[in-house]
């Protein structure tokens, strides 16, 4: 236990979904546009996830019009509204990176059956 | 000269969101309720300041001048003695308790505490001197200094030239830091950005001197 927790659990959130490397997530984030507020998709793969406590981050890549995207969001961030995975994925290692080297069917993590 | 006063001890770094989800990195200092032991006043003492205690200490561990200096105040003993210098006294007496509640939210204020010590540090450390280059010639003079003086006029090396030396472990005060959050119901107050010393450090924060206008 740190001795700053007593501060961090108020940011903490508890209604985050379990996932990890290799799971296809969607993640709704909050934009706000002028004084307008809107949620926007970024669906793809979590490639990493990184550091602990409210300091945790993740990063999901997509494919957008063939250009690779990766977007890296604290875990707890309240910006982002939800997060939903769709796929569970099949895969050996921790961080993903071997991903951004591959293109077209390579580049696809294997789904997980149970 | 500072108008309020508080004395805390560092706990150590973490980061909040604002309202605009924005990461705030922080500093966590517990602010414990200080009780005021004595009271300086310019007529007696030549200058005004609050000396302040925070904490328990078991009575059994001071020695008695101590005991008898708290007992004076009618004060439970806590943990240090800390005097805070500030404008004007006459509004406070001794025994009362000054919490968090003191500071509020986006308020300025100057951090006073004890830096961590470094040891003895080379000039490269603790002036950022350049330091030398790392091939075409140059031998074992990486992290040196160079020159430290001219030649025959003056002869001498000038006072106050910077060398190698102890670094750290002097106090230190950071201004205009603003004031996150005072939450006085678990006593702790959230500092925007670094606050020197180690964390268990005692820290004395002030209203800002140079702040606002």
């Amino acid at each position: 236990m740190q001795n700053t927790d007593l501060v961090d659990l108020d940011s903490l959130r508890d209604d985050l979904p379990d996932f990890g490397p290799g799971d296809t997530v969607k993640v709704h984030v909050k934009v706000i546009e002028g004084n307008r507020q809107r949620v926007q998709v970024f669906e793809g793969v979590v490639i990493r996830r990184q550091g602990a406590g409210v300091r945790e981050t993740f990063t999901v890549r997509k494919l957008s019009f063939g250009v690779g995207v990766e977007r890296t969001f604290p875990l707890h961030t309240p910006s982002v509204e939800k997060i939903e995975r769709v796929a569970r994925g099949d895969v050996r290692r921790a961080k993903l990176y071997y991903l951004r080297d591959r293109i077209g069917k390579k580049a696809k993590v294997k789904e997980l059956r149970d | 000269m500072a108008n309020k006063a508080i004395v805390g001890e560092k706990v150590g770094m973490t980061q909040v969101w604002d309202d605009d989800n924005n990461i705030v990195p922080v500093t966590v200092v517990k602010v414990s309720p200080c009780r005021v032991v004595q009271i300086k006043s310019p007529e007696s003492d030549g200058y005004s300041a609050l000396q302040v205690t925070y904490g328990n200490k078991s009575a059994d561990k001071l020695n008695q001048p101590m005991a008898g200096h708290y007992a004076k105040a009618g004060v439970a003993p806590g943990v240090k003695l800390v005097e805070l210098r500030l404008e004007d006294v006459s509004e406070f007496e001794v025994g009362q308790e000054i919490g968090v509640d003191t500071l509020e939210a986006g308020e300025l204020i100057d951090v006073t505490a004890v830096s961590k010590g470094k040891g003895f540090a080379g000039v490269m450390k603790r002036h950022n001197f350049a330091g030398q280059r790392a091939s075409h010639g140059a031998h074992r003079v990486h992290r040196m200094p160079g020159a430290i003086g001219q030649c025959a006029t003056p002869a001498r090396v000038f006072k106050g030239m910077k060398m190698a030396g102890r670094m750290g472990n002097e106090k230190v005060t950071t201004q205009n830091l603003t004031v996150v959050r005072a939450d006085a119901e678990r006593a702790l107050l959230l500092v925007k950005g670094s606050v020197p010393g180690p964390k268990g450090g005692t820290v004395v924060i002030r209203d800002a001197a140079k702040g606002g206008a």
